[in-house]
């Protein structure tokens, strides 16, 4: 019977230095896949490989030699010797394998707990190993619940929903104030990683027209050609608040650049049309009084980090959910697995019931003359014994609705038969 | 009757049930559970006028129960009109309990057939007390998406987002919801005001009478027409409208109750218990 192994490192047990060695491009994957099965101690295999995590996901006759050959398939593939990362890697069996599998798929053992994009990473590996033909009947089975295990956890538990970095808070907050952010008008004052980040999430959304302000405008006319927008001198920053909707502020400036009195004064212009200002500079560029005008939001840096933690928070709550719907679909892969065993068992009953028949059979017609009318009507005869006196048998193993006690008849037969060698 | 106006109360409350349940807990079952026993209560609730109608063979707007009935009827119709059109869920956590707690207010009143007089049977009458409570209705839901805009508002200044803040659609919507229940409103006030001046010339020979009823309802609809006035000239929007959507309705109710408990006019016999 083929035993479900998994064996890899991820973010908690191995460094980043170690990840990045042991990570497989998309052309070692596929050359992975194909050398992997080759050992025959491994049955199918699936390679899951992003930044934070290599996992092998196997099925095999004998778990152990399986998790050696891994081990040193890992050695010289990557020509690394073993005492290198041996600490880092983890092995799990059977069930174990299946609910790290599980937990992995439904980003419950991220580094981010509900970052999306594990479960495209894991559709992809999946995707690669039918390619290469390196599933089968169980990990295509296995596969196919983890998918459907990840969107339960996704659909049932909040891990995914709030946002869990700054530019992505902002976003959020963005939509709870126009509720729509297509054709919203961003200004962009300074540069800088996040608020870059802030303003792809925002074209992400289909804001409208995106204006750039810097320092230097040679840097603002780069910046605006990579967002598809429009380059500002810095001093017409002013004329163009009482366009735009989401401002985003980025500088070095030690005092503020973005003052109370101004924008009070363009808010009648604006017709009241709210206004919201992210600030992400560090000392801060907006007057945080615009926040007490009507209309006009201020979240300064601090205020998105906070934001950032309650959810954080948020999503470690709801974890302990997603484990909850990731035992219930262990036990259930269970019992579809342990069902999977009867078909072998019945098999090798009836073939070792039919070798005993042909035997005798033959040793009997060595001995006396028989005619081939008379063998035929013995043979024939040996096989409706043979298929009378399983019936009964055959029928107590394939009935289902004592699947309970399935694991317990299938190892008796096994071992009344010695179906085991 | 009776029995009916038992079923519209109960699905009215189950509903309120249902999306008190759906606030707390975010599952759309119960938002839909919840539209769903307010659909029940609504046709139930149509059956009830109905036979008012038919039983007296006019609007059965004469007394208490009957204006109440017609209010409420009204705030549904435009509850659900609003839900179809801006499926802004959590309005019904207004709309099913103040529309249980005016069917509970009506079974609870006197339901002896009034004496039929002639002066209901009317035209302008008709169009009259259709066009003033649905307006009603509209600006009773325009103060609930007010209330629903400063609670949202208040978690976004304060940077407390709270209970409300996830629970709440976003502000934009909240806004144009008010606007619309607003300039709807405003449009079935006016035509409610005009045919009620003119059914007073037909049954009272003048158009205006000092009436106490005649000079709040002025009040509210310069109240309004100030609002809409603003929004469309200087862009009054967000908090402002909210507050101004409130005062409207809190001056609309006095108008509707106040008045008649609290002042004299010929409207009174509306309010007899």
């Amino acid at each position: 019977m083929l035993t479900i192994v998994l064996i890899g490192l991820n973010h908690k047990t191995a460094s980043v230095e170690l990840r990045e060695c042991l990570a497989f491009s998309k052309e070692e994957k596929s050359s992975a896949l194909q050398s992997l099965p080759q050992h025959s101690s491994i049955n199918e295999v699936v390679l899951v490989s992003t930044c934070n995590r290599v996992e092998i996901l196997m099925t095999s006759n004998n778990p152990e030699e399986a998790l050696k050959d891994a081990k040193s398939f890992f050695c010289r593939f990557k020509n690394l010797p073993l005492s290198q990362f041996e600490d880092s890697l983890y092995f799990h069996v059977g069930d174990e394998a299946v609910r790290h599998f599980f937990k992995v798929a439904s980003s419950l053992d991220s580094m981010m707990v509900g970052e999306p994009q594990i479960l495209g990473q894991i559709k992809e590996a999946y995707r690669t190993a039918t390619d290469k033909k390196t599933t089968s009947v169980i990990l295509n089975r296995l596969l196919h619940r983890t998918f459907s295990v990840a969107k339960r956890v996704r659909t049932e538990t909040g891990i995914g929903d709030h946002a869990v970095s700054i530019s992505y808070a902002a976003i959020e907050l963005g939509r709870k104030i126009f509720g729509n952010l297509e054709n919203k008008e961003v200004l962009l004052v300074g540069a800088g990683e996040m608020a870059e980040l802030a303003v792809e999430h925002l074209l992400r959304n289909r804001v409208g027209c995106v204006f750039v302000s810097n320092r230097t405008f040679e840097r603002a006319v780069k910046l605006a050609g990579r967002f598809n927008g429009k380059a500002l001198r810095f001093d017409e920053i002013p004329s163009y608040l009482e366009k735009v909707d989401i401002v985003i502020s980025s500088t070095g400036a030690s005092g503020f650049i973005i003052h109370h009195q101004q924008i009070k004064k363009i808010m009648r212009p604006r017709r009241n049309r709210p206004v919201f200002f992210i600030d992400i500079a560090v000392p801060r560029d907006i007057d945080p009084e615009i926040n007490r005008l009507n209309n006009a939001y201020v979240y300064d840096i601090d205020d998105l980090k906070e934001i950032v933690d309650e959810n954080i928070d948020d999503r470690n709550m709801e974890a302990l959910k997603g484990e909850r719907i990731v035992d219930e679909a262990v036990i259930g892969f269970r019992r579809w697995y342990e069902n999977l065993e009867v078909v072998p068992t019945i098999v090798a009953l009836k073939n070792k019931m039919e070798a005993i028949a042909r035997n005798e059979l033959n040793k009997t017609a060595s001995l006396r003359n028989f005619s081939n009318a008379d063998c035929m009507a013995l043979e024939k005869m040996t096989n409706a014994m043979v298929n009378k006196i399983l019936h009964d048998p055959i029928h107590l193993l394939k009935n289902e609705s004592n699947h309970i006690d399935n694991a317990v008849y299938l190892d008796m037969t096994r071992r009344l038969f010695n179906l085991n060698e | 009757m009776e029995k009916f106006i038992i079923l519209t109360v109960v699905m009215y409350l189950l509903s309120s049930a249902a999306y008190l349940t759906y606030l707390f807990l975010q599952k759309d079952r119960l938002h839909k559970t919840g539209y769903g026993l307010f659909l029940t209560g609504f046709f139930s609730h149509s059956i009830i006028l109905a036979l008012a109608l038919i039983k007296s063979g006019h609007l059965p707007a004469g007394n208490l129960s009957g204006n109440l009935l017609i209010a409420g009827w009204a705030l549904s119709a435009s509850f659900i009109y609003f839900q179809f059109k801006f499926k802004l869920k959590v309005m019904g956590i207004f709309a099913a309990p103040l529309a249980g707690l005016i069917m509970i207010q009506v079974s609870g009143l006197n339901w002896e057939p009034m004496p039929v007089k002639t002066i209901f049977n009317n035209f302008w009458f008709v169009l009259h007390i259709v066009t003033v409570f649905s307006g009603e209705a509209m600006f009773a839901l325009a103060c609930a998406a007010g209330i629903l805009y400063l609670t949202q508002e208040h978690a976004i200044k304060t940077k407390q987002r709270g209970f409300f803040f996830n629970r709440l659609p976003s502000l934009e919507l909240l806004d144009t919801t008010g606007y619309a229940c607003i300039a709807a409103g405003f449009t079935l006030l006016t035509i409610g005001l005009i045919t009620g001046l003119v059914y007073a010339k037909v049954v009272w020979g003048r158009f205006f009478g000092w009436d106490p009823k005649e000079i709040w309802s002025g009040i509210s609809w310069i109240l309004y027409a100030v609002l809409l006035h603003e929004r469309l000239t200087v862009g009054w929007r967000g908090r402002k409208a909210a507050i101004w959507s409130i005062i409207g309705f809190a001056v609309l109710l006095f108008t509707f109750f106040g008045v008649n408990f609290l002042l004299e006019g010929h409207h009174g016999e509306f309010t007899r218990w």
